[in-house]
């Protein structure tokens, strides 16, 4: 298997959202255009979550980690904020009315429906987020 | 009626809001959203029209979506907006339906 690995380290901040899609789709390859959107929202979600909550005096640094194999696409997001893993928390109730809705924890649920797989690791200090797509889906 | 297009991400979703709360204080409570030029949707943009729609509840109007296709119709079928707020897949069914 031939796997290429690209990373860049950007500020923390929202600001950035630009930049990093620039990055992450010069590199990307072989999405039809559904999985470029889907890409697109899981970054969108876990950046913004990133740039909010990781740091408590933001902004931090985090880095993007594209790793581009035959099969599959796999996209890392690095922090070295507190420590944090957003799969862990209960999906939030999507059957509630209108008035009880408060949207916590929506943009994770979009993350882990639109993405094939979804990890989280804590390895020296630092959290790992790595959400895969398979090129054939 | 109203159509958005594009993209409601982080960057513009507040674009709407705001918008949302100006009609809604110049006496417009009858919103029908058509989506259909919509490409993208994240939960700022959903949150966005959570808002909205909260604002027009005590008014008693109406807040109606159409026309939405692809990665948005999924979007609102993950988060359950489709199941609060009602669906039209076009913008004369969902006229008809006021």
């Amino acid at each position: 298997m031939c796997c290429i690995e690209r990373e860049r380290i950007f500020s923390a901040n929202i600001s950035e959202l630009e930049n990093i899609h620039n990055f992450v789709f010069s590199e990307l390859d072989g999405l039809s255009n559904k999985r470029i959107l889907h890409v697109e929202l899981a970054m969108e979600e876990i950046i913004v979550n990133i740039c909010s909550y990781a740091y408590e005096v933001p902004p931090g640094e985090i880095t993007i980690k594209i790793i581009d194999c035959d099969e599959s696409v796999s996209l890392e997001f690095i922090d070295a904020g507190v420590p944090f893993d957003p799969f862990a928390l209960d999906d939030p109730d999507v059957a509630k009315p209108l008035l009880d809705r408060d949207q916590g924890g929506l943009g994770i649920l979009l993350v882990r429906r639109v993405m094939d797989e979804v990890h989280y690791s804590r390895k020296d200090n630092m959290n790992r987020l790595r959400v895969v797509i398979r090129k054939s889906s | 009626m109203v159509s958005v297009s594009g993209r409601m991400d982080t960057l513009t979703a507040p674009e709407f809001e705001k918008a949302g709360t100006e009609w809604i204080s110049e006496g417009c409570n009858d919103i029908v959203l058509d989506l259909a030029d919509l490409e993208y949707i994240s939960s700022a943009g959903l949150r966005s029209i959570l808002a909205v729609a909260k604002r027009l509840l005590p008014t008693g109007g109406s807040f109606i979506l159409c026309g939405m296709t692809g990665v948005v119709e999924e979007v609102f079928s993950i988060s359950g907006f489709d199941s609060f707020l009602p669906v039209y897949a076009t913008r004369e069914e969902a006229l008809s339906e006021k």
